[in-house]
């Protein structure tokens, strides 16, 4: 076990190093020059110049993405063109939205999403099995930013259970932070959940298919126990591959929702970054969510050895 | 009181008959052997007995263990009988066993969920049952898992997990089908024991008539869901008297005639063969170890000749095909064929593959399903320089169709039209077509039936005459290699131990392992020989 997730820890190093290459490489090629769209078209060549070395931009490629790489090793992840604050600090604030939501809309999705797909597979064909997966199937078809409107007009406007935007702040308290983040969460995690429902259900039937859930049952164990101690911890495997892949979307890819309820996540910053042509912070953002998405893969790894003991013995 | 008796059981599933008024019994102590060939209701019979059959499925007449009657037994109560009073045991080992749970856990299983022991006792009687069959807890350690046993060992957990509770009946349904004859030996073996030292009754369900007469005190004999005999296996064995019977013991022995090879003049030369595989590393910056499939293997097959191949799996017999078919790569040594190299450098030589052609063992894996015939069977014809076209290539096409006994008109349909032996047909003319000069067939007739196995071998031998065929015969079923190969060849961890002319390789062994095998194997006995009438 420990070989594995020593020889798994390497292979994410490598991963990590690749990427930032990429990603430097990248932004490097782009055309633009930060210095001449901050400074207008009417700049003195002196003040670019001046501007550029104030910037870190002067040095050769090499030079510049070791202090750039070397930075963000100590926290250090620059200074945003166009804010002048330290980038570090502009993530930090966006992360302490950004990763609580993603957490809260995978665990919804996770809660909901077992138990209805579990109890899908267990009634094959039959009307409980067939609401769920239409249930799903809406779940999948409609877009979350509609989910959203729909929660603020029901649970905001028409209730006022909830704000219809806007976060709080952690300073509030805990239980005031999650009550903010709620119905984003809510409208994130429900087409999760649906898909996740239909993976692990259409896993679960593979297995409850499987030679060894026969030998169960010839063991003596109910249609149920054999379902609960044999099957749904062989369905996990694919399953886990899913919820890794959506933590990764969740963090990332929740810019639309971000703007239904004015949360100052990450993906509003990158987007903000991009139109304002602020390298750094696309370039530090990019590559923190690099780190996240190779970061949980390296958990689903563990998780996969956790789960099926072949993987443990197998290099 | 009878221990199990069935009578008129009938069973439909969605409408469609799958059982028609079987009835037997077995007494406590006893074998009942139930055989016959792929769809005759034999797995049925056992499922309906632990009242598992798939869903949709509606039973009649009635089925009692000691006067119980399971057809109309709660569910709530059937569980409680599974395991506890009737025991199971499946064909497939690699997969009957849950493979993220390990072999202690599934054995204490059975006894915990009757609730039968406490967790401590459970695990001391796991560990006896465990050592019973053969796998004691000092070198198979209760938290093992399935993975890190072979097929035999897997089998063993499998039949510890049914009888751990000492069942009063067994039900073992091809139990030995997926094992090396050696291990189905023991594992036999072990069942007969069992049987004699816990007074159980043994429900078997096997296709083998040669473990059948080996084994079991009764015998039914199943056939398209309907019982057509059953009796004392020795007297029924002596005084068969329905004609399925018959034809199923001829079948189980079919011998064919061989036209006489012609003079000794080398095909394929196989010298000094290595075939190296990369293990895993040991130590995560470590040198990975090797293992060697094949060893030092050299053999010369000559023109006209037919050659068997036999060894139980892992022997290296798969490595050797794929090198001769130019699939893998030799670490040294050579293997020509008529003179010339199978690998030019490290690539296939195509002059070379074009001569050889082979025929595999799964008859439903082994052709694209969205194909049609005529285009699965021309295939070869890719590695031609100037393949045949129009009227020619039509001719080719309906006079191999004809040449395995399939009709001109089946080119045009798609291969899930055709049963398991007319697929193997289809196989072979897929083989001939270019009319090689060698022909591989890997375990070609393993997963046929008896009957149908007989008719391949005959269209082999018609074949071996009408296009004087020179072949390889890869095979793990000796009775098959012995009536269909001129000579022979026993591999051995990687290694040839013995070769010879067959009837003097089988008649009179020399080398311990395949004294070994061939006594392993199970056989007919004369009794059955004599009174079988060759098929109609």
């Amino acid at each position: 076990m420990l070989r594995y997730a020593l020889k798994r820890l390497i292979s994410l190093l490598i991963s990590l190093v690749v990427a930032s290459v990429v990603i430097f490489a990248v932004i490097e090629v782009a055309p633009g020059d930060p210095a001449s769209f901050m400074l207008g078209v009417n700049a003195q060549e002196d003040t670019l110049a001046a501007l550029r070395a104030e910037l870190g931009l002067d040095g050769s490629k090499v030079q510049r993405y070791l202090t750039w790489v070397g930075g963000m090793l100590v926290g250090d992840f620059g200074t945003s063109y166009t804010y002048r604050t330290p980038v570090s600090q502009m993530i930090a604030d966006r992360l302490w939205v950004s990763l609580p939501l993603a957490l809260y809309a995978l665990t919804l999705s996770t809660l909901i999403a077992f138990p209805a797909g579990i109890y899908a597979a267990a009634r094959r064909g039959k009307p409980g099995d067939l609401t769920v997966m239409g249930a799903t199937q809406l779940g999948i078809a409609v877009p979350n930013f509609w989910f959203a409107m729909m929660l603020v007009l029901i649970f905001a406007i028409n209730l006022r259970w909830f704000n219809a935007g806007g976060f709080v702040g952690w300073d509030n308290g805990f239980l005031a932070g999650m009550h903010s983040l709620t119905l984003p969460a809510i409208a994130l995690a429900l087409p999760q959940a649906a898909i996740l429902a239909r993976v692990m259900r259409s896993s679960l039937l593979d297995i409850l298919g499987e030679d060894f859930m026969r030998t169960a049952r010839a063991k003596g164990l109910s249609r149920r126990q054999a379902l609960w101690r044999h099957g749904v911890r062989n369905a996990l495997i694919p399953v886990l591959t899913i919820v890794g892949l959506q933590f990764s979307f969740l963090l990332a890819g929740s810019i639309i929702i971000e703007q239904v309820f004015y949360l100052p996540g990450l993906g509003r910053l990158v987007f903000q970054a991009i139109s304002a042509r602020d390298l750094i912070v696309v370039e530090s953002v990019v590559m923190l969510l690099v780190f996240a998405v190779i970061t949980v893969n390296f958990l689903v790894d563990l998780a996969y050895a956790a789960v099926d003991p072949r993987l443990r013995s197998r290099t | 009181m009878r221990l199990l008796q069935i009578e008129n059981l009938s069973v439909a599933i969605h409408g469609t008959e799958i059982l028609k008024q079987v009835s037997f019994s077995i007494d406590p102590g006893q074998i009942l052997a139930v055989t016959g060939e792929s769809g005759s209701g034999k797995s049925m019979t056992a499922l309906a007995v632990m009242q598992l059959l798939p869903n949709g499925a509606k039973t009649e007449g009635s089925i009692r263990l000691e006067g119980q009657d399971l057809l109309n037994c709660p569910e709530a109560e059937m569980c409680a009988l599974r395991g506890a009073s009737i025991g199971m045991v499946f064909q497939e080992p690699m997969t009957a066993l849950n493979p993220v749970k390990t072999i202690g856990d599934q054995v204490m299983e059975t006894i915990l969920i009757h609730k039968a022991m406490s967790h401590a006792q459970a695990r001391e009687r796991a560990k006896e049952v465990l050592t019973r069959v053969g796998l004691p807890s000092d070198q198979f350690s209760l938290s093992r898992y399935p993975h890190e046993l072979s097929g035999g060992q897997r089998q063993r957990v499998v039949i510890a997990m049914a009888i751990a509770l000492r069942p009063k009946l067994l039900i073992a349904d091809e139990p030995t089908t997926a094992l090396d004859v050696t291990t189905q030996a023991q594992i036999l073996d072990l069942l007969k024991g069992l049987v004699e030292e816990y007074g159980m009754g043994l429900l078997i369900i096997t296709h083998d008539l040669a473990v059948v007469s080996d084994l079991a005190d009764r015998i039914v004999v199943m056939r398209h869901g309907e019982v057509v005999e059953s009796g004392a296996t020795a007297e029924l064995l002596h005084n068969m008297q329905h004609p399925y019977t018959r034809m199923l013991f001829e079948a189980s022995n079919h011998q064919v005639t061989l036209p006489q090879p012609p003079q000794p003049r080398p095909l394929l030369e196989v010298k000094n063969v290595v075939r190296d595989y990369r293990l895993p590393r040991k130590r995560l910056f470590g040198v990975p170890g090797q293992h060697r499939a094949v060893n030092d293997v050299s053999f010369t097959l000559n023109r006209g000749e037919r050659l068997g191949l036999v060894g139980e799996s892992g022997c290296g017999k798969s490595t050797l095909t794929k090198a001769i078919l130019g699939l893998a790569d030799v670490q040294s040594g050579e293997i020509r064929l008529d003179g010339k190299p199978v690998f030019s450098g490290h690539t296939p030589n195509r002059d070379v593959r074009r001569k050889v052609q082979v025929v595999f063992q799964d008859p439903y894996g082994s052709f694209n399903p969205r194909h049609r015939v005529a285009r699965l069977i021309t295939e070869p014809f890719y590695l031609l320089d100037a393949p045949p076209t129009g009227a020619e290539r039509q001719d080719r096409i309906d006079e191999i169709l004809a040449a395995v006994g399939l009709s001109p008109n089946d080119a045009s349909k798609y291969i899930h039209e055709f049963s398991g032996g007319q697929r193997q047909r289809i196989a072979i003319a897929r083989a001939l077509i270019i009319r090689p000069e060698l022909i591989l067939f890997d375990e070609a007739v393993s997963a046929l039936d008896v009957s149908v196995r007989a008719q391949i071998l005959d269209l082999l031998a018609e074949l071996c005459a009408a296009y004087d065929l020179t072949y390889l015969f890869i095979s793990h079923d000796l009775s098959v290699v012995r009536t269909i190969t001129d000579r022979v060849l026993v591999m051995k961890a990687g290694r040839i131990v013995e070769h010879g002319e067959t009837e003097q390789v089988f008649s009179d062994p020399q080398h311990p392992y395949t004294q070994s095998l061939i006594q392993a194997a199970p056989t007919l006995p004369e009794i059955g020989r004599s009174m079988a009438k060759p098929i109609c």
